[in-house]
């Protein structure tokens, strides 16, 4: 709750509604304690009273009656029923939502062209028409805007709702025993209530100009009652030459109404789960830099040099040390495999090379990529902008996700090709082709003109590698390019990628958490444990002679085939979270052979043998294993 | 040796192109009937790709799916309606994104507490003891329980999952994918904490993975399903090791090995069949070196040779390669 205020403040407008929305309920509230004159006692000898005149401080209207009072009284009554008309709508349109959305197909069918009827009216029509039916009067006017408003919602939630009822908790609390009416009271209701409030607080204002609508009309609240409405419509005949008995309950709706909105855009935007994550906040086109000290030098003449690269999250008061000083290079024709689990940073080191680390929260804080000489980080956006994709190409996990659902992948793979390479679109198009049959796609020349869902996951991801492929770049990183994807399907993906490395003398970075694909694939690997290297070497020997025991294990966990059925070695614990890492070796607490010198300080990553580094005090150095 | 399940003709067909009134355009034929035993305490593998059908199979078999024809019999007692309260206490589920099986607006003891008061109708204080008895077994520390779903890790939240199937009281659990989600050092011990659970509390397995690895190393038997059927049944210890279905050949040949060249294991067409217009005959034919005329004409029935290895080929693959 104080998380959700506190979201609300830091937008100030929302702030400002807040406020004042808050003091003209608290008036209403204590209307009937104030010393007020009787709203309905008519003095015709003292009608329109300017204001600020004796006894009246806003003035009497066309019967002499005393305006403060009224507007006080007329905006309780506005007030109070904007609210129940919200309520009412709300919760019969939630629950034929929740209806429709849970129980889907006929159901569904029939309630949403019902709802799809009501909303082909519009809308004032629809309550007059209502209002016409049951005769005129408050609580008809509060019931036919209430039903001008369900639609709305019950729209709304359906929506929310379908998606949470092919959740997978829904399926597990059926499996418990629970029946349909309480999976939807207590598995689906907690989950739409959000957007039910979201919903609440930006209709709220419209329903008060909707009730005060009618009123105008004398439809809603009769003579004498007062509401901002009715006021409003009693003034009009006067409003030239006695303007203040409209201007007093118009500004009153005016203020009303614009604090509900304002507060209503707020309260959406601090439930919007989104918000909390940053996602609202526009990341910018390169990660911001924020280095200190001298910048590394190369530490090789290799084709990409990262040196002592430190990438953190900086997320309210908490750093996030994802990389914390990684030293890699990769050399032409070279494939380098970055092993680790999910938090390891190894996603992390490929983004910054580019700058593509979100930010904010990112920022690189340290180190230096060297790409054919110069230095990248913090270098000028043009000139990241010019190398990425040109000289600098990605491949994501899921290319379902990297292209767009509404463009032809041939439209697409054109594009690419033009940003960085002025050529007329025929020629973009038969080069696009080209990329196609050299990712081994059938039928390129028809494939071409496929949209992104037409195709299977294997042939997406070919394409993902096309686009990459598509300016000739001199280093491909491929971010877990196969995870997403069946065994046939990496198989093949991995054999056209090992094609292409061998054909064009490609540099290819491979991330990855599975050590047969980098044993496939990879010349050399870097294991990453909590944002630092642990282990770097040729693949051949780490696989087959580990010597960080945190590389060691690991292999033991995976399984591989032909094995058998076996009991897997486990590696106890988590691995440790990166805002509290510990002061000395990351894995001393997972390790079975840690030291008091282990935790005592910070470990370099030492030459452990031809072309092998490692970050341990112990390494093991006598085992054999076959692998 | 008693069953544990039984599984006749059981198949799932799905409409696509629904109208409000009048027959669906087209029906998908997500499992084609099938047949399968299973013993109790046995581990069963079943692994295939995505798309062969093998979690609408899985959820057929909790109840979650109603099945277009066929039965399922769940120690010797026949489950012919979908209804999951049934299947509950004898069958259950364990899901492959821990993190979304649970709700993130319930604390774990409000989660786990549901089925033991829906399908066991324990009072409150047996119900304590019960859940205190569940997280001994699956290491979990009772602390936990106050806690809400997003505040755990993945193998914790799996952890969580596996504590509330046990909580029905379930004799069989399916598996569906249930460490796919996971880091390779958590899958392990999720693996081993399953192997532990099932020695301890004479459980039977459904184990539902595309990771031939993982299923090979947690099977006593391995079923391959391609394309809503199965291809081939045999012991983990031979299946992949001396397949006879050429399919199961190619998964073999597909899994990344450390040290084996890469090669593509396929040349031709390398896509699954349209299941709007499936192949006549086998539905490998297309994708498979040996097929023949016959196997385009017609569908091979799964057959038990005299090892106890089953599989659906005109042409096998010789015994010893």
């Amino acid at each position: 709750m104080r998380g959700f205020v506190t979201l609300l403040a830091r937008n100030r407008l929302a702030l400002v509604g807040l406020i004042v929305i808050g003091c003209v309920a608290l008036l209403a509230l204590i209307t009937p304690l104030l010393p007020l004159a009787n709203p309905n006692v008519i003095d015709t000898p003292n009608r329109f009273q300017p204001p600020f005149s004796a006894g009246a401080v806003l003035g009497t209207d066309h019967l002499g009656r005393d305006l403060l009072s009224r507007l006080l009284w007329g905006t309780r009554l506005s007030l109070a029923m904007g609210l129940a008309a919200a309520m009412i709508a709300a919760t019969i349109g939630s629950a034929i939502g929740i209806i429709a959305g849970y129980y889907g197909g006929r159901t569904d069918n029939v309630i949403m062209r019902g709802v799809d009827m009501l909303m082909g009216f519009p809308y004032i029509l629809l309550a007059l028409a209502i209002v016409a039916a049951l005769g005129p009067g408050l609580m008809n006017a509060l019931i036919a805007v209430a039903a001008v408003n369900v639609p709305f919602f019950a729209r709304n939630i359906r929506g929310i709702t379908v998606g949470i009822a092919h959740k997978e908790f829904v399926d597990a609390a059926r499996l418990s025993g629970m029946r349909n009416r309480e999976i939807i009271l207590s598995e689906v209701l907690p989950n739409v209530l959000p957007v039910i409030v979201i919903a609440m607080s930006t209709t709220v204002g419209w329903m008060i100009l909707e009730t005060a609508g009618l009123s105008f009309l004398g439809l809603g609240s009769q003579p004498p009652q007062a509401d901002l409405g009715s006021m409003l419509g009693e003034a009009r005949s006067a409003l030239i030459t006695h303007p203040h008995t409209s201007i007093v309950p118009g500004a009153m709706i005016l203020v009303i109404v614009m604090g509900i909105n304002l507060l209503g855009d707020g309260v959406r935007d601090a439930l919007d789960p989104r918000l909390k994550s940053g996602a609202l906040s526009r990341p910018m086109p390169a990660t911001t830099v924020d280095r200190h000290g001298p910048v590394p030098v190369a530490q090789t003449d290799s084709l990409l040099d990262i040196a002592g690269l430190r990438t953190e999250f900086r997320v309210r008061d908490r750093v996030y040390k994802a990389v914390g000083g990684v030293d890699l290079h990769v050399e032409r024709g070279e494939c380098l495999g970055i092993i680790g689990e999910s938090g390891s940073g190894k996603s992390v080191t490929a983004l910054s090379v580019m700058g593509l680390v979100a930010s904010p929260p990112g920022v690189i804080t340290g180190g230096a990529v060297h790409f054919d000489g110069t230095d990248l980080i913090g270098a000028p956006y043009e000139v990241l902008r010019a190398l990425r994709g040109r000289r600098v190409a990605y491949i994501f996990q899921d290319p379902l996700a990297t292209l767009h659902p509404l463009y032809r992948v041939g439209d697409q793979l054109i594009e690419a090709i033009q940003t960085h390479d002025p050529l007329s679109k025929e020629a973009a198009r038969t080069r696009a082709i080209d990329l196609l049959k050299s990712v081994r796609i059938p039928n390129a020349e028809s494939r071409i003109d496929s949209y992104p869902y037409e195709m299977s996951g294997g042939m997406r991801q070919r394409v993902g590698i096309a686009m990459a492929l598509a300016n000739d770049p001199d280093v491909i990183i491929a971010d877990e390019p196969t995870t997403a994807l069946d065994v046939t399907v990496q198989a093949q993906i991995l054999s056209v990628l090992s094609d292409l490395r061998r054909a064009r003398g490609l540099a290819i970075i491979f991330i990855t958490h599975d050590f047969g694909v980098v044993g496939q694939l990879c010349d050399r690997v870097a294991v990453m444990y909590a944002g630092q290297i642990v282990e770097e070497g040729p693949t051949e020997a780490v696989l087959r002679n580990p010597h960080h025991p945190y590389t060691s294990r690991l292999i033991d966990c995976v399984p591989t085939l032909g094995g058998g059925q076996r009991k897997l070695a486990a590696i106890p614990g988590l691995p440790p979270v990166v805002d509290r890492l510990p002061v000395g070796c990351a894995f001393a607490e997972r390790c079975d052979k840690a030291e008091p010198a282990c935790r005592a300080d910070a470990i370099a990553l030492m030459p452990t043998g031809a072309g092998r580094k490692t970050r341990c005090l112990f390494p093991e150095t006598k085992q054999e294993r076959i692998v | 040796m008693s069953e544990a399940l039984r599984l006749t003709d059981l198949s799932k067909s799905f409409a696509v192109g629904k109208r409000l009134f009048g027959p669906p355009k087209a029906m998908v034929h997500a499992v084609q009937p099938l047949n399968l035993t299973v013993t109790t305490g046995e581990t069963l593998g079943i692994v295939g790709e995505s798309g062969c059908g093998k979690s609408t199979l899985a959820k057929m078999l909790v109840g979650l799916l109603p099945p277009s024809t066929g039965q399922i019999e769940i120690e010797g007692a026949v489950l012919d309606n979908a209804d999951p309260a049934l299947f509950g206490k004898r069958i259950q589920y364990v899901f492959q994104d821990p993190i979304s099986s649970l709700n993130p607006r319930k604390t774990i003891r409000q989660i786990m507490e549901v089925p033991l008061r829906r399908l066991h109708q324990m009072d409150k204080a047996t119900r304590a003891a019960r859940i205190h008895e569940i997280f001994a077994a699956v290491n979990l520390r009772e602390e936990f329980l106050d806690r809400y779903p997003h505040e755990f890790s993945g193998g914790q939240a799996q952890r969580i999952g596996i504590a509330r199937a046990l909580a029905a009281q379930a004799r069989i659990l399916i598996l569906d994918e249930p460490v796919s989600a996971l880091d390779v050092s958590v899958q392990a011990q999720v693996l081993n904490l399953l192997a532990d659970l099932k020695e301890t509390f004479g459980l039977t397995y459904l184990f539902i993975s595309h990771d031939l690895a993982v299923v090979e190393a947690v099977s006593d038997r391995i079923a391959v399903l391609y394309f809503g059927a199965i291809v081939e049944v045999g012991s983990a210890r031979e299946i992949f090791a001396n397949a006879r279905h050429p399919y199961t050949a190619l998964l073999a040949a597909s899994a990344p090995e450390v040290g084996r060249p890469i090669v593509a294991p396929e040349t031709a067409a390398t896509e699954l069949p349209d299941p709007l217009s499936p192949p006549l005959g086998c539905a490998f034919n297309e994708r498979c070196g040996f097929a023949t005329d016959r196997c385009r004409a017609e569908k091979p029935a799964l057959t038990t040779d005299e090892t106890g290895r089953a599989f659906a080929c005109f042409n096998p693959l010789s015994k010893e390669r």
